[in-house]
């Protein structure tokens, strides 16, 4: 123990220090944690329906299909990429929904 | 077909995180493409010491529930090729994982990749045996200290009479010790175990010996594999152990104190 840091309180870490980014790593991953406590897991769900909303339309194949998520501090993105089959140049009309199309 | 390797302990705290990050890292910058999977269902820490916490979209256990399709639950390493991790559920708990699922989704890795590296929780419970049961060679990561050998020497046992290998009796699963957290001066001073001790005491292959570090710490801070950091002593020591893990001879290291000069002392630096 120095003896002339003995009345002042413990610095913070500096911006760049690895403590730093460990603190700020978790405040991060623990907001969304806390937020997200008490809800469902919503994104198998969210995954399924939008993928059965896509189904509608073209043959899409589940392992083409890609997530991805970053969450950040003031906002997060979440990406889906979705592989279209070949060979389809223009937009189909709904498959499973005559309805819908008999009325255009 | 891939190899399953299970870092194991039974007592927790004593590395089996740190060094599933970095043996899965060590293989992968060696050229095999390499799989790390975190089994501790319920307290996911694995994509925290790899760093990608941010980028955990779908889970091993969203898999084995076939909410999602294995390759969307793989995240790939942004740093090193061949390297991919797949993130456990931080919202339920062990009992979602089922030997079949378990099974299912090891047989699909297994096709694609050469490595496949299981986190184990603590404990013998559900989590710890199916982090253990399918696996082919396991690391039995231990600290030269009483509680960690004892528990070691438990899950020695559970290798030998619970693992599917045993059960199917097949050939053992092959058992390497890794040693960690180990400091030369203290077992210079006698105030910890040697080396030749608990080798004596659990006589199991010695994989490698990972000095007490404060680069380990300071890894789990950044979420970068301690491996990837080659000045440190740490890194050092698990690269060596990961090539002697795939059959390079290479002495071991770090087991003798180092000679600290006057002027290091007196600033009171350890490696």
């Amino acid at each position: 123990m120095r003896i002339f840091n003995f009345f002042r309180p413990t610095p913070p870490p500096k911006p760049e220090s690895s403590a730093h980014q460990a603190k700020e790593r978790l405040q991060i991953v623990m907001a969304h944690e806390r937020a997200n406590r008490e809800s469902p897991d919503y994104l198998p769900m969210l995954q399924q329906e939008l993928l059965a909303v896509i189904a509608k339309y073209v043959d899409v194949d589940q392992n083409k299909v890609e997530v991805k998520l970053d969450r950040g501090n003031d906002f997060s993105t979440l990406e889906v990429n979705i592989e279209l089959p070949p060979g389809r140049p223009e937009p189909l009309r709904p498959r499973t929904s005559p309805k819908v199309a008999a009325s255009r | 077909m891939g190899q399953i390797i299970v870092m194991t302990s039974g007592k927790g705290g004593v590395g089996k995180t740190t060094s599933s990050a970095a043996f899965a890292t060590g293989f992968a910058l060696r050229g095999h493409k390499t799989v790390v999977i975190d089994f501790d269902v319920g307290l996911r820490n694995l994509d925290l010491i790899m760093g990608c916490e941010r980028r955990v979209v779908f889970d091993f256990i969203n898999v084995i529930n076939g909410e999602a399709k294995l390759n969307q639950a793989l995240i790939k390493d942004k740093r090193v090729d061949n390297l991919y991790i797949l993130p456990t559920s931080q919202t339920r708990d062990k009992d979602a994982l089922t030997k079949e699922g378990v099974e299912a989704v090891m047989e699909e890795l297994r096709k694609e990749f050469e490595f496949i590296v299981c986190d184990s929780p603590a404990g013998i419970e559900k989590g710890a045996l199916m982090a253990l049961y399918f696996a082919d060679q396991a690391v039995i990561v231990t600290n030269p200290e009483v509680s960690s050998v004892r528990d070691s020497d438990r899950v020695l046992g559970m290798l030998a009479a619970r693992s599917r290998r045993a059960e199917l009796g097949l050939e053992p699963v092959t058992e390497h010790l890794l040693l960690t957290r180990y400091d030369p001066n203290r077992v210079e001073r006698g105030e910890m175990l040697n080396v030749e001790d608990v080798l004596e005491i659990l006589a199991i292959p010695l994989l490698g010996i990972i000095p007490e570090s404060q680069a380990v710490l300071r890894a789990s801070n950044i979420g970068q594999p301690v491996i990837l950091d080659d000045g440190s002593s740490a890194g050092q020591a698990y690269s060596d152990a990961v090539g002697r893990f795939l059959g390079e001879q290479i002495e071991h290291r770090f087991t003798k104190p180092q000679k600290r000069g006057l002027f290091a002392r007196l600033l009171g630096r350890t490696a």
